[in-house]
Formats: C-alpha cells, structure tokens, sequence
C-alpha cells in the first residue's frame, strides 16, 4: 500500500463578499497516495483554483483539516506556510513565470535559495537538472532567450529541484503549442514513473487522459455522478 | 541578494542614476562645503601661527579728513607715536611691544628691482614674529646703535633679486641709499593675496634697523595727491605698527581693551586700528558655523528629496515586479525575504548615490583650490558620516516600499499581469 501524501478532511473555504457568504469549497475530502498521477477537472467557478491554492499551501482552509506528509498544515502561519512550499512543493504554472532577470540555473535554484542551502550546492543541483531537462547549454541565458517549451522546461527543472512531495501543474501546456505540450506531458509522465507525484489542474480531456485517477470538482465538492 | 539588487539596478541604469541624484547632490553638497569651511578656518590658524596668537597688533592709519577742516595743510600728521610706545610698555600683562615703521620702496640689486616693503624696526621683532633665519642674521642691537646699513630680506625678496648668487654681503639699493644683506628670512607659508588683515606679504618686506631708518628715509612720506599733476600729499608717521606680545593668551582681549583706552586718552581722532590675530579664529569659527547652518539645511532637503525620490522608484518597482513577487513567495520566500530583497534594492540604491557624492565631494573642493585658490580641507569624518546617511536614507525610505512588497498576497501577486 503506498504512502498517503494528502488527506483532504472536510475542508471548506468560504469567502465574505460583502454581506453573503461564498462557500468556494463545501466540505471536501480525498486522499492522495504516493506516486499519484492526478487530474482536477473541473468547470471555472467550480472551486479548481481555491483547491489548487489550498493544495499549494498558499491559501489555508476555513475549516476542515488538510494534512501534507504528516503534517497538519490547516492552521500555519505566513512563514511556517512559505516554508512548507519551499520544501515539500513544486510548482509548475501555466505561464512558467520565471523571474526575468535570472539566468535558467538561477531561476532553478530559486526554492533552495529560500531554504538557506549553500550557493555552490545550489548551483550543482540546479546544474544537474538543467541537464535532465534537455537544457545543458542553455545554463546561463535568460528566459526571454528561450522558446516556450524550454521555458516550461526550466519550470519543471525548479519544481524538481527541492525533492517535493507533490508537484503541482496549473494548465501545463495551456501555452504551448499541441507538439511541445505533448513533450511537456511526456516529460511529467516520465517523473511519475520515477515515483513522483503529480497533480494537474486541467479543463483538457486530452491532458487528464494521462492521469489514472481524475478528480471532478463542482460547485465545491467531489463529483461523483460521473 | 546584494547580487541580484545590483542586477536590478543595473537593469535600469538611467533610472536610477536620475533616483539617486538627489542623495549625490546632497552627500556631494556637504563634503564639498565642509572642506571649504574646514579650509578657511585652517588657513585662519596657519595665519595665527604667523602672526603670533599672543599678540597684538597696533596699526596706524590715516584717519577721514573732517569735512570742516581746512584743506590748505598738504601735511597729514597721524598715527602711532613714541609716546604710545612708552605707555603701551608700561602694562604689565604686555611681555613686550615693537615698532615698525614702513615704506613701500622698489628694492635695486644690479639692475635687477622689485617692489618690497622696507620695515625699519628693532632685534626683538624677529623674536615676537617668530622669523625663521635660515641664512645670516637678523638685526642686532649694535646695528641698532651704531645706524648700520644693514638689511634682512624676506624670501620673495631674495628669490627675486639673488637668482644666482648668494645674497649675504652684498649691497642692494633702495631709493638713494645702499644696505649689506647680512641675513635671509625663512618662507613664510602665509601670502598676502588671502588678505584683508596683514596687508603686507612678509615675504617681500626687508627689514633694517629702525635707527638707520630713520637716518635714511626720515618720517615724511610723499605720495603724489588726487588733486591734480601738482598736488602732493605729505604724511608724518612716527610709526606705521606697534606688535604687542602678551604674555598669556587669556589675557588678549583684556589688554587690547586697555591699550585702546590707553591709545584713546591721548587723542581727539581715532588713527589706528587694533586687529586681534586670535580673533581671526573667532571669525572663522564663526563663519563656518553659520555655513555649517545654512547647508545642513541644504543638505538635509536635498536627502529628503534623494530619499522620496527613492520611495518613490521603489513603490514603482514593487508595482512592477508584483508577479515576481509572487513567483517568489509561491516558492517559499518568506515576507521577511522579500523585505531584505527590496531592501537591499533600495540602501543599495541610495548607497551607490552616496559613493557618487562622495567622489564628487572630494573633486570639487580640489577645483575650488585650482580655479578660486581658496584653502579646502576634506576631513574623513565627513565623507563617513555622509556617506552613513545616504545608507541610513535608503533604509529610512525604503522599508515602506518593502513591506508593501512583502505584504501582497501571494495569490493575488501570481495573477498580476
């Protein structure tokens, strides 16, 4: 039996919009195992991004408990919460965002920079996986210098680079072309079969095909009738 | 961090050097006028060394003609007189007081002339000027007895007219009458053009015995007059300046008071004039405060307005960088590293403005002594406590702008277009 990663535990997010309430989540519950490869499916307004940010520790439940690894993460503080991503996520978004002014290696190494961890180690990892992405004589330009994909490339390289639990895909190849987002995708496939986890946030049938689970959300809560 | 603020700056270079400008204008304000402050009462001080900070210095001068006074006597009696001398003597905190009398005169060797101040005096005034004789001697008292035509040039005198030959010996000229050159002073390092006190460069003054003075040029001195090719203006000056040496510093204003009064009884008409060389130093002080006022006021808008300036560049920045922001807080930075991140953007920014300042600081007060000749001192501690503050204006307005940073939600910071 794999390892749980991520207990969802009848989370609510409500938002107060002025004097009404919004619940964008109602009550959300689901486990995820190690080595997932996981789709979130679901209509816009369908509570997708409140999950993903929940997910991504950048936003905490409003009720409900959410527990990642082994810890509880539903009532962290700002610096406990920026700790936990620098550590246990990886992010991959839609639009890349990397930081201009970096170099590849430099935008690679950025979550362990947070974490404290030597320069040198940092530049040597981050060195590494340039590599494994297909980008070893691309270390020092700038992201304006490289096409969509490799960008992407480089993204995937940063969520790697700080060994995280779970790497999250918000829209993966949502700017890419049909050809390099099937490299975008092959390239995700292949970290699964390493043993990583994956989540992805999709509206694409094509992308959530290579998922083996997918999960419907509407309206906040789990979609079942499918 | 240093590393990446640097690139940002550098990112925008023309940006930046406009946002500092401020704080260079500023830092660059103050080092320069320190240095010229700090000059001027350094030169005061040389200028006390010169002329003796225990004495007193007595000079005559011809006082305004009174408007109902007759005009047919061509002759000016005025000044000091032997009786001053005297009753000057007489005060016990006065250790000693020599005369001069003086004359302005083209001093003759061969063929070769300048134009000098012939100071007929006594031995003791190289004692109470603290005359440097590297060459020769001064005046003695058997020269002074026995009317010898002996004479002591100044330096300039002697650089001028002894361009090959040593001078001790030999005979130079002054109107009719011959003097033996049997001594050199040293250079003195204070000149004349700086003026405004001692008229006279003591470097071209040639100094023989007040007795032989006397004997030569008398007590008259003809100066063509301003009424026309026949007028002739006559002075009678017994002496032209009586320096007094006081024998404790504390004592000089105290007995400048008395002379005065002293001076005062024995005459209807102010003729002299009483110049404290120690108050030179008063002065300057005294300038240099209300200097130090007025540009510390400058000073401190033009950092106020380097500093807003630097707000102001920040606020932008973060406003511009929010997805950036937001990449980094979604990859762990915490509030308390974007804040040191915008932070040191912002000291770095106002610290580069401060290093630019300081350069042009110490360049400016060195133009000042080139074109203006004007004395400048760029102290050390200047250019540290302006530097420090264009440091401590970075923090002061930069911590707004990176808390604003650091407070964006991180949510909304990733969505910023």
């Amino acid at each position: 039996m794999p390892r749980e990663i991520i207990q969802f535990n009848e989370v609510w997010k409500t938002y107060a919009l002025g004097e009404t309430e919004v619940h964008a989540l109602r009550g959300l519950s689901f486990t995820l195992f190690e080595g997932d490869h996981v789709s979130i499916m679901g209509p816009s307004g369908s509570g997708k991004t409140t999950l993903l940010n929940i997910l991504g520790c950048l936003d905490r439940p409003t009720q409900g408990k959410y527990i990642l690894g082994n810890e509880d993460i539903s009532n962290l503080n700002d610096d406990q919460l920026s700790d936990i991503r620098s550590r246990r996520l990886g992010y991959i978004f839609q639009s890349y965002n990397l930081i201009p002014q970096l170099t590849v290696l430099e935008n690679i190494g950025l979550p362990l920079f947070y974490q404290g961890i030597d320069e040198t180690i940092v530049r040597d990892k981050s060195s590494l996986l340039a590599e494994k992405v297909g980008l070893r004589d691309r270390k020092n330009h700038r992201p304006y210098e490289l096409s969509g994909g490799q960008q992407q490339r480089v993204a995937i390289a940063r969520a790697l680079v700080n060994e995280p639990l779970l790497i999250l895909a918000d829209e993966p190849t949502g700017n890419l072309d049909s050809a390099t987002g099937k490299e975008i995708m092959d390239m995700l496939d292949e970290l699964n079969h390493e043993g990583k986890t994956l989540v992805l946030v999709t509206h694409d049938p094509k992308i959530s095909e290579h998922s083996r689970r997918v999960l419907r959300i509407l309206d906040g809560a789990l979609d079942v009738s499918r | 961090m240093v590393k990446f603020g640097i690139k940002n700056i550098w990112l925008h270079k023309l940006r930046s050097l406009l946002t500092v400008l401020g704080i260079v204008f500023g830092v660059a304000s103050v080092i320069a006028m320190l240095a010229i402050g700090e000059g001027a009462s350094f030169e005061a001080r040389e200028k006390i060394k010169e002329l003796g900070s225990n004495n007193i210095i007595i000079r005559s001068f011809n006082p305004p003609a009174d408007a109902d006074a007759s005009q047919s006597s061509s002759l000016n009696v005025f000044g000091l007189t032997p009786v001053d001398l005297r009753r000057i003597k007489t005060i016990p905190s006065v250790e000693n007081v020599v005369p001069t009398w003086e004359l302005k005169e083209t001093i003759w060797f061969g063929n070769a002339k300048v134009p000098g101040t012939v100071v007929g005096t006594v031995p003791s005034y190289a004692n109470v000027y603290n005359l440097a004789i590297p060459s020769g001697r001064f005046i003695t008292p058997a020269d002074q007895d026995n009317f010898q035509p002996v004479a002591v040039i100044g330096a300039g005198v002697n650089r001028t007219l002894f361009t090959t030959e040593p001078p001790i010996g030999k005979r130079i000229k002054i109107k009719s009458g011959y003097f033996t050159v049997v001594g050199v002073v040293g250079e003195r390092a204070f000149q004349a053009a700086n003026e405004g006190f001692e008229a006279d460069d003591m470097n071209m003054a040639v100094y023989i015995p007040l007795t032989t003075s006397r004997a030569f040029f008398g007590e008259y001195e003809v100066k063509k007059g301003s009424g026309g090719m026949r007028s002739w203006e006559r002075s009678w000056v017994k002496f032209h300046r009586f320096v007094a040496r006081v024998v404790d510093t504390g004592q000089i204003m105290q007995t400048s008071a008395i002379i005065r009064s002293l001076l005062d009884e024995n005459r209807k008409k102010t003729d002299y004039e009483i110049l404290v060389p120690i108050e030179l130093l008063k002065q300057a002080e005294h300038t240099k405060r209300i200097f130090s006022i007025v540009l510390g006021s400058i000073a401190a808008i033009s950092l106020l307005v380097g500093g807003i300036g630097i707000m102001n560049i920040m606020l932008a920045t973060v406003t511009e960088r929010t997805r950036e922001i937001g990449i980094r807080r979604a990859l762990g930075a915490k509030q308390a590293d974007i804040i040191h991140q915008f932070l040191t953007e912002a000291v770095l920014l106002s610290a580069s403005g401060g290093f630019l300042g300081v350069a042009i600081g110490i360049i400016v007060p060195k133009m000042v002594t080139h074109f203006a000749g004007m004395t400048t001192l760029v102290t050390s501690w200047s250019v540290i406590v302006s530097f420090a503050i264009s440091v401590a204006v970075g923090v002061l307005f930069g911590i707004y702008p990176a808390r604003r940073a650091a407070l964006l939600d991180p949510i909304q910071a990733l969505r910023h277009e």
